[in-house]
């Protein structure tokens, strides 16, 4: 049995599906939530580059790329975020997040 | 079954038990750096499809800077760990439905959208001097010729990225005397100084009294 | 004086009175400063009314004698599209006659109420009214075209409910101005769907351009309707008609309005302003020509008024009314006239019953002051001895009502029983019958005021109230009656005059001569009673003979012969008469319970519909459903949908996830 692009999607998917289940699970922690994010970009790129490589395009790694500088960014600007909220309420847990209640 | 399918196995193996236990570990830490185990086995399943720059950079700047700085946040915070747990397991059926779900729905879409099983394409790009054309090459010569623009705005958004995280945090020294001198020059002399008016006070008889009083006492 | 009149003289006779009303009723009162006295301010609107007379009468002169004729625009107002809004005037022998009574019966009154209102505080308001009502008629009668008339109609209902209620502190008097204008409101309004009419299928306004184009406008059906155009025009016309004119059964005001002071119940409502009506069908003859049903319409209506209106006259007490009812009683004889195509009848009658009906209000008027104020007949009595003049007159009017050959009204109502006889259409036989009935109920409530208050025993001593009137200010308090100052006797004096004479003199000229040609049209070969009159007319004195064999005459003797038998001879008769018919008599007491029907149908039932649109359209549904019925819905969903912000990051990623499946599910396995 040979590799093909459906091991690989399925694979994304199923990642994808993981951490998706870890942002409703984790009503405790503001950090296992980013870090699920991270794991969803992750399938995402696994995704872009199987794609690449299976139809020969280039353009799927350049998108990787970007994906990754965007990631990077975003969590930076997502974990200061945390570290002020965590300044001002003493704590991560989710369901103490609130305030924004319509 | 050869090689590179087993390899493949094993990583996403690794990969998939090391996701579960980011979004099931007890100690944040520990989250952490099972994350960091699923980038490394995800890295290594990159090289197997060629994308030898990429898994590197993955790495070096995603393990190597992000899952740090996670770690650093992480350890800077003082959780409170033991509160951290309960209802738990109580969504659990609920976010597994919904995880199913999804997986399934993407399956269908990717698996029944695409050519799946073919053999991967080797279009000239990749053909003629296979062993001679790097991964990075390839990359650098999409990237610096038709990509150019979006490189630089994604050295734009890093840098903005950066001033908003340093002025999200930023904090003022408590013993600073720095003044706001926008704020100096709107004072009003109302807000500094109140003048009160108070009705004069009769000091005639009193006080000849009182002066009386205090010579006798003093004498 | 040439073929055309002076357009400056014309126009002096509507402004005179116009400047005397405006000067005494600014600077006479309170108003401007109460700058001129009441000798002044009665002084200017009489010297104003008396110029206005004469130039009349000059006019009547030139339009009589010389055949002058005039019909001319002043003054474009504006114009509306095609449409043209002017002032202008049309003299001929219709408007130029009453051009004459009318400013001849106002200068009577003006001169009356020099006595009559003497102790009232506001006399220059009175005389300021009064004038002003004489330019407004003046303008109607004068106008050419038929916005001015609409607007001399307008000014004349309002300078009627401005004096009818006076005596603003009174409540009936307030309760009666409003009666009368908003029963004239209904009149107005079927008037102004008439002119409207008129403008919409012919362009026009002006009066000789709407008849030029009647017989196109005879042709044409009512849109929407297999009614004949004409026919609607005219019965909407005759509609503004029986307001004013008091027509059955737009006739309640009339009664009500002898709550205003006498004079002016003699000269608005018994001279002029209710022949507004009669004049204006008159002026309208070529339209109504075409229409055989509104004539009908016409003859009928007035025939009803003019016989059920002489019943209530009979059970009146309040010497006012009774004169009221007779009032009513002869519009009725004068629209049947008109129905009956005597256009010319008609406007002759008009013109006699101006002068003995101001005659006999204006005594009632005098003997009123008289007997300090009382009103009601059945406490006066034998007052010949001490009013003779008074007396005289009144005899004299009563016998001109009652149509006693060679008297005016003779003359006039003779015509009119005659041109009905002559008339075909289908309402003649009930009008005929109507007309003559009532020549014996006119000579019997006339003669029975008559004998109540001038003859048989003096009762005014019997009184049970009273003091009746409040404008009581005689210092030595006298309880005989006495004759009335000479200004209140001369104007019955000179009132009495023509309603002798005028009849005799003009009967031949005005109806079987050319006074009216050009002014009233006569379609002759469809309605020919007045030329079936003219054939049998021989003149006046022939035709005071020739009555003692006809059947008016014998009706009016009877009637006076009936009066006298039950008010001298036998005064038990009609207590016991009354006691035998109650429920005939409560019937008229109550005017045939029209005023029950106005007051508690229409009036409650629009106060009821009011109160109704306003609970309900208004604070239910528009308050309530529409206003608050919106922000209750608005808070409710938004209450329900602010839940959806819960604020929880898993909530709204679960929202995401939802929504991302909904549309794989729909591109996926749907598309």
């Amino acid at each position: 049995m040979s590799l093909t692009l459906g091991h690989f999607l399925s694979l994304g998917a199923v990642l994808f599906a993981l951490s998706v289940i870890g942002i409703f699970l984790n009503r405790k922690n503001l950090i296992v939530l980013l870090m699920a994010i991270e794991l969803m970009l992750l399938a995402v790129n696994t995704n872009f580059v199987a794609f690449s490589y299976y139809l020969g395009d280039m353009h799927g790694q350049i998108f990787v790329f970007f994906i990754l500088t965007v990631a990077a960014a975003e969590s930076a600007i997502g974990l200061a975020i945390l570290v002020l909220l965590f300044r001002n309420l003493s704590s991560i847990n989710v369901d103490e997040l609130n305030t924004l209640k319509g | 079954m050869d090689v590179k399918t087993g390899l493949f196995y094993f990583f996403s193996i690794v990969l998939l038990f090391a996701a579960f236990r980011v979004i099931t570990a007890r100690n944040p830490v520990y989250a952490v750096l099972y994350l960091v185990l699923a980038f490394f086995q995800a890295a290594a399943i990159w090289i197997l499809l060629r994308a030898e720059f990429l898994a590197i950079v993955l790495v070096l700047v995603y393990v190597g800077a992000v899952m740090v700085l996670f770690l650093f946040v992480v350890m800077m915070l003082d959780i409170n760990l033991d509160g951290a747990r309960t209802g738990f397991w109580k969504h659990f059926p609920m976010a597994a439905v919904v995880g199913v779900l999804i997986a399934l729905e993407m399956a269908a879409v990717l698996i029944g959208g695409f050519r799946v099983s073919e053999e991967p394409h080797a279009p000239a790009l990749l053909g003629q001097a296979a062993t001679q054309i790097s991964n990075t090459r390839e990359l650098g010569k999409v990237l610096y010729t038709q990509y150019l623009y979006p490189l630089e705005i994604a050295a734009a958004i890093l840098l903005v990225a950066m001033i908003a995280a340093i002025a999200l945090t930023l904090r003022q020294r408590k013993d600073s005397k720095y003044l706001d001198p926008s704020e100096q020059i709107r004072v009003k002399s109302k807000d500094r100084m109140t003048v009160l008016k108070m009705a004069a006070t009769k000091v005639a008889k009193l006080d000849d009294a009182a002066t009386v009083n205090t010579a006798e006492n003093k004498s | 004086m040439s073929q055309t009149l002076s357009a400056a003289t014309l126009l002096a006779v509507p402004m005179a009175p116009l400047a005397g009303a405006v000067l005494a009723g600014v600077l006479g009162t309170k108003f401007g400063g109460n700058w001129i006295g009441r000798r002044m301010s009665h002084s200017l609107t009489i010297l104003s009314v008396l110029l206005s007379f004469v130039l009349s009468a000059m006019t009547l002169k030139s339009v009589a004698l010389d055949g002058a004729r005039f019909n001319e625009t002043l003054y474009t107002w504006m114009v509306v599209g095609g449409l043209k809004m002017e002032i202008g005037f049309l003299v001929d022998g219709l408007t130029a006659m009453m051009m004459c009574v009318v400013s001849f019966v106002s200068l009577m009154v003006h001169i009356y109420t020099v006595g009559y209102m003497e102790e009232d505080e506001g006399y220059n308001r009175f005389f300021a009214y009064i004038s002003l009502f004489t330019f407004s008629m003046l303008m109607l009668v004068m106008s050419n075209n038929m916005l001015q008339l609409f607007f001399g109609w307008e000014a004349v209902g309002l300078v009627s409910y401005l004096l009818i209620g006076f005596w603003f502190n009174k409540p009936s008097a307030i309760f009666a101005n409003m009666k009368a204008f908003l029963v004239n409101r209904v009149g107005d309004f079927g008037f102004i769907l008439g002119i409207g009419l008129i403008v919409a299928f012919s362009g026009t306004l002006n009066y000789t351009e709407a008849f030029a184009k009647a017989a196109d406008l005879a042709k044409l059906s009512f849109p929407g309707t297999d009614w004949m155009l004409i026919t609607v025009i005219c019965i909407c016309l005759f509609v503004g008609a029986m307001g004013k004119s008091a027509q059955f059964p737009l006739h309640v005001w009339l009664p009500d309005s002898m709550e205003g002071p006498t004079p002016i119940s003699a000269l608005i409502h018994a001279a002029t302003m209710v022949t507004a009506g009669i004049f204006m069908v008159a002026r309208m003859s070529p339209l109504f020509e075409l229409s055989e049903t509104a004539l009908n319409f016409v003859m009928v209506i007035g025939a009803i008024t003019a016989l059920f209106m002489g019943f209530l006259g009979i059970i009146q007490n309040d010497i006012k009314r009774v004169v009221a009812y007779s009032t009513l009683s002869q519009l009725g004889y004068m629209t049947v006239a008109l129905g009956a195509s005597a256009y010319s009848v008609a406007v002759f009658h008009l013109m006699t019953h101006a002068f003995f009906k101001a005659l006999l209000f204006l005594a009632a008027g005098s003997v009123i002051m008289g007997v300090h104020h009382n009103q009601d007949i059945r406490w006066m009595g034998g007052l010949r001895k001490y009013m003779p003049i008074t007396w005289i007159t009144s005899l004299l009017g009563s016998l001109a009502l009652i149509g006693t050959p060679l008297f005016a009204g003779f003359y006039s109502k003779d015509s009119i029983i005659e041109a009905v006889h002559e008339s075909h259409l289908a309402g003649a036989s009930f009008a005929s019958f109507a007309v003559l009935a009532g020549v014996f109920i006119t000579a019997f409530y006339s003669f029975r005021l008559y004998f109540l208050v001038f003859h048989g025993k003096e009762r005014f001593d019997q009184n049970p109230d009273a003091h009746h009137g409040d404008h009581h200010g005689h210092a030595n308090e006298q309880h005989e009656p006495h004759e009335s100052p000479w200004v209140v006797t001369v104007p019955l004096i000179l009132l009495a005059i023509p309603s002798v004479v005028i009849g005799f003199m003009t009967i031949q000229p005005m109806l079987f001569g050319e006074f009216f040609k050009g002014a009233i049209f006569i379609d002759g070969e469809k309605h020919a009673a007045l030329e079936e009159m003219a054939k049998a007319f021989h003149g006046p004195v022939q035709m005071a003979w020739h009555s003692l064999t006809t059947l008016p005459f014998w009706l009016a003797l009877a009637g006076v012969a009936t009066s006298y038998y039950m008010y001298m001879v036998n005064p038990a008769l009609p207590a016991a008469i009354k006691a035998r018919v109650q429920p005939i008599y409560t019937l008229l007491e109550n005017k045939y319970y029209l005023d029950w029907f106005n007051e508690n149908i229409l009036a409650r039932g629009a106060r009821a519909v009011g109160t109704g649109l306003w609970k309900g359209g208004d604070e239910y549904i528009i308050d309530g459903t529409l206003v608050n019925g919106s922000w209750k819905v608005v808070g409710r969903v938004s209450g329900v949908v602010r839940r959806v912000q819960s604020g929880y990051l898993y909530h709204y990623a679960l929202g995401m996830i939802m929504g991302v499946f909904v549309l794989m599910t729909y591109f996926v396995w749907l598309k």
